[in-house]
């Protein structure tokens, strides 16, 4: 049977000791009625190593094409030691540290990982995580409506220059508690957002304002202007933050002349696969004022009995184990093995690492876009500072474009024009550091076979 | 033992250089520069390796302990599943990348989404929520939704037994709904006249976990359901305890319309330290339009992502692509080992593991809170009696089993019974594990006659003793201070 551990002496034994004549006595509580005898749907077991043969053939199925899409989830090199020291069955197989003197290995890692996060991104304080970058900011949202007292319109200004499905996400998840979200639109010419854009809200009483940066677009936005007019409006800021990207550029703790309230994002890029999207990890930072409004598990320091310094679950009292109705989120897990990948990775990167990282993706972006900006029929959208992503618009439907890409083993990119049509037949390209000069070469050429 | 803080080992100049991709310089406008480097460690790759490995061990788990944290199916979790959701054709496939390019991944979402449709009696079935919470989410949010196309704008009142787990209220609130609570009886079951008197035209839906967190088998669900479909409203019921009835009865068939599954418990995939979850939701055929997409469809032979093109009415994404990928391979790999058979078994050796604990901890005159009644696939005991007589509580005896070599089972959840342990062994544990439990807790009741304080001062033997959360909630070290090397 398996992965079930019981002999025929064993259930004999057990079963005299409960007092029941059979296994099948022990379900006598459910109405026969509602009772199914087999699932005859579900295919017969397989053995692991009929198992590992049928997911072998499924993966090779997919092959491995040479990637060029971000859009929110980026390929980059993953040391060995990561994902080695993740999967042992101490951490793999490990739950949520409610046992504290049982779990310090996991309460030390995210203590490590919240200082870590809060430096990288110049705030205060750091969550234990979220579940990904999108429901992340859809938190942001809710909590800066708990957090700007001064506030009553929960109305939220997103530049649509932030991740569209971001945005979905936070529609999805916080508009069924009253919060309205407002789109500003870009700069046509720059694909940036202009603070001016947001001058038909001065006045108002607006709860917060979204920045992603650098923009879903690749570029990097005018964030010092956008978080002051925020601040003399009243608003708080959420920064919405590719983490890679905060080894080069400003921390959004130094936006303006205030720097902004919550930051949020994903963090895949440090250490997590792209599998498909997921399991990913959301981060969120804040200022220690805002600590309390604060959703998801947060770790603090303590001592114990012997005076000795340990690590434990902190501010539960905002929970929905013990609010219940009245918490700050429903959440209850975090996704920790996927901090264990961040924290470890950051730990083998450390800044300069990081700083390598992010300039060689930008750099290979830019020999991305040269490349293919060659190629007849392709021309980049926005010239402004990037980076690592870029717009291109080509002279044909980018949907076909992208097919006969990958029958060449190409993943061309994200096709924009069904979120963004104004931008006409637009591709969004990703280069990172694991694109060499050849894989670069090979994308020039099946795109100009296939604009030929 | 204990590890110092990885900033601790850091020196400034010292890396794993062995990581870094050639030389390059950015090129960032000075305005948006970064001035000062994060503090992060600066150390070599085997003190990074040594330094997380040593953590590692400073853990329980369910590979190193018995893990019978109730409510949470410890399980073991197969190395196969992890194996083969980790083939690199999988892990670096992009999530945006053409449906095309993916046939081998989708196809095993498709099959996933058919298998948890067949064993829980439901029509549809979303991979996409992160989490059991957001599962949940999305299902409260489904029933607002139906309710609301129906022009049914009254509707706002979820029912919540006082058994329930706390994200079921904490979700009510999220989806703008408001929580009428009813009592369980002393038997364990829901109060039925209770329930019929808060249901009305405004009663949105009722959330129910069958079998309860209590570990007892809801008996009148058929009447329940009855009485809240009369009303109107619609039935979610929570997969927190799906385990205990795999294969035996389908929550379909007991009448809910919404249900979420925690991959996680049930379909063993890793907890990791409290994540990532996996919170597939199952619907009936009334709510199907309303299903969070993306959702993977067939079409001949081709599958494909259906969107908020094919579903208009959908409640929308929850996700930035379709949720935890990685986790849903282990599960649909899991689901293929076990196979039809194997998942009765489960809810078969899950009952036997508990209903044996709970007999022979009665026999060795502990109290269960639900004496009378079978046990699911776990069981309350409650140590009201211990606490007032020794002085010793259930959380003491939690502490005092980490010194004996096992991880306490849940402590102080359902709020309602006093001093409760829920206990939940699972299915893959062994006869002589579960025996070698139940002496620690019979040894340590001894030990709290004899010498109350040496059970009240445990654990002993683990990295720290009992620690101050008072302290940690009061004076806030939620980050290192000092920089590195």
């Amino acid at each position: 049977m398996p992965f079930i551990p019981h002999t025929d002496t064993d259930v004999k034994e057990m079963l005299a000791a409960i007092g029941a004549p059979a296994i099948d006595s022990l379900f006598d509580e459910i109405p026969a009625s509602l009772r199914i005898q087999s699932l005859a749907g579900i295919p017969e077991a397989l053995t692991e190593m009929e198992v590992n043969r049928l997911m072998q053939s499924r993966a090779q199925r997919d092959g491995r094409p040479l990637n060029f899409i971000g859009a929110g989830a980026y390929e980059h090199h993953i040391p060995a030691a990561v994902w080695a020291i993740v999967t042992r069955g101490e951490f793999y197989s490990a739950y949520t540290p409610y046992q504290a003197e049982a779990s310090q290995g996991t309460l030390q890692l995210l203590y490590e990982y919240q200082t870590m996060m809060a430096s990288l991104t110049g705030m205060q304080v750091s969550n234990a995580s979220l579940y990904d970058g999108a429901s992340a900011l859809a938190e942001a949202c809710l909590m800066a409506v708990r957090a700007n007292r001064k506030s009553k319109s929960a109305r939220i200004l997103v530049p649509t220059t932030v991740n569209p499905t971001y945005l979905e996400v936070s529609r999805a998840i916080a508009e069924g508690q009253q919060l309205t979200f407002e789109t500003v639109a870009y700069t046509p010419g720059t694909g940036t957002t202009a603070a001016s854009a947001f001058n038909a809200y001065s006045g108002q009483d607006i709860t917060a304002v979204v920045i992603q940066h650098p923009n879903f677009f690749g570029l990097l936005e005018d964030v010092d202007a956008i978080t002051d007019w925020a601040h003399a409006n009243g608003a708080l800021v959420i920064a919405v933050v590719n983490p890679m990207s905060l080894a080069i550029l400003k921390p959004p703790g130094e936006w303006g002349a205030k720097g902004v309230d919550v930051v949020v994002g994903d963090g895949q890029p440090f250490g997590v696969p792209l599998s498909s999207g997921g399991p990913n990890f959301g981060f969120m930072t804040t200022r220690m004022e805002h600590v309390r409004q604060m959703p998801g598990r947060i770790i603090g320091r303590t001592v114990d009995l012997d005076g000795k310094p340990g690590f434990t679950l902190t501010l539960q009292a905002r929970e929905q184990h013990i609010r219940r109705s009245k918490a700050t989120s429903n959440i209850c897990t975090n996704q920790g093995l996927l901090v264990t990948a961040g924290t470890i990775y950051m730990s083998l990167l450390g800044a300069s690492g990081l700083e390598q990282v992010a300039s060689t993706c930008q750099r290979r972006t830019s020999e991305l876009v040269a490349a293919l900006t060659k190629v007849k029929g392709v021309k980049l959208a926005f010239a402004g500072p990037r980076f690592h992503e870029a717009v291109l618009q080509l002279d044909r439907k980018v949907s076909d474009v992208i097919e006969a890409l990958a029958s060449r083993g190409i993943i061309g990119g994200f096709d924009l024009s069904r979120r963004y049509p104004e931008l006409g037949n637009a591709l969004l390209v990703c280069a990172t550091e694991t694109r060499t000069d050849e894989d670069i070469a090979a994308y020039a050429k099946a795109l100009a076979e296939v604009l030929k | 033992m204990r590890e110092p803080l990885i900033f601790q080992h850091s020196r400034s100049g010292r890396s794993a250089v062995a990581q870094y991709p050639h030389g390059e310089k950015a090129d960032v406008p000075a305005a948006l520069r970064r001035k000062q480097p994060p503090n992060l460690p600066e150390v070599s790759e085997l003190q990074a390796v040594r330094h997380f490995t040593r953590l590692s061990q400073l853990n329980f788990s369910i590979d190193t302990h018995f893990y019978p944290l109730g409510s949470c199916t410890m399980k073991y979790n197969p190395r196969a599943c992890n194996q083969n959701a980790m083939l690199p054709e999988f892990l670096s496939r992009h999530p945006l990348g053409p449906d095309s390019a993916g046939q081998g991944f989708l196809s095993c979402m498709y099959e996933l989404q058919e298998m948890l449709k067949e064993v829980t009696g439901m029509k549809g079935v979303s991979l996409t929520p992160m989490a059991g919470a957001q599962g949940e989410f999305a299902g409260v949010a489904m029933i607002r939704a139906y309710h609301k196309a129906r022009g049914d704008l009254q509707r706002t009142e979820i029912i919540c037994p006082d058994a329930a787990h706390g994200t079921n209220p904490a979700t009510a609130t999220m989806c703008g709904c408001s929580v009428i609570e009813i009592p369980s009886l002393p038997s364990g079951d829901i109060d039925f006249e209770a329930l019929k008197k808060a249901v009305g035209p405004k009663t949105a839906g009722i959330m129910l976990t069958n079998p309860s967190t209590l570990g007892v088998f809801e008996r009148r669900i058929e009447e329940v359901a009855r009485v809240v479909h009369e009303a109107g409203g619609l039935l979610y019921y929570d997969g927190a305890n799906l385990n205990a009835i795999l294969g035996k009865v389908r929550p379909g068939d007991m009448g809910f319309d919404v249900i979420h599954m925690n991959l996680h418990k049930t379909f063993s995939t890793p907890h990791g330290g409290g994540g990532p979850g996996s919170g597939a939701v199952g619907v009936n055929q009334r709510l199907l339009p309303f299903m969070p997409v993306p959702v993977v469809g067939k079409e001949g032979d081709r599958y494909r992502w259906l969107d908020e093109r094919d579903l208009p009415q959908t409640i929308g994404r929850l996700s930035a692509f379709m949720g935890n990928a990685g986790v849903l391979l282990r599960a649909y790999v899991y689901m293929r080992m076990l196979g039809r058979a194997g998942m009765q078994r489960v809810a078969e050796f899950s009952a036997l593991n508990a209903n044996y604990m709970l007999a022979r901890l009665k026999q060795a005159g502990f109290d269960a809170a639900y004496p009378d009644r079978r046990a699911s696939h776990e069981f309350i005991i409650t140590m009201k009696r211990q606490a007032k007589e020794l002085g010793v509580n259930a959380m003491d005896f939690a502490k005092r089993l980490l010194d004996y070599g096992f991880h306490a089972p849940t402590t102080y959840f359902p709020l309602l019974v006093p001093e409760c342990l829920l206990i939940e062994p699972t299915e893959t544990e062994s006869k002589q594990e579960i025996d070698a439990f139940i002496d620690a807790l019979i040894a340590i009741e001894k030990e709290a006659l004899e010498d109350a304080a040496k059970v009240k001062g445990a654990p002993y033997t683990l990295p720290v003793r009992r620690l101050d959360d008072v302290r940690a909630a009061k004076q806030l070290d939620l980050t290192y201070q000092e920089r590195s090397g």
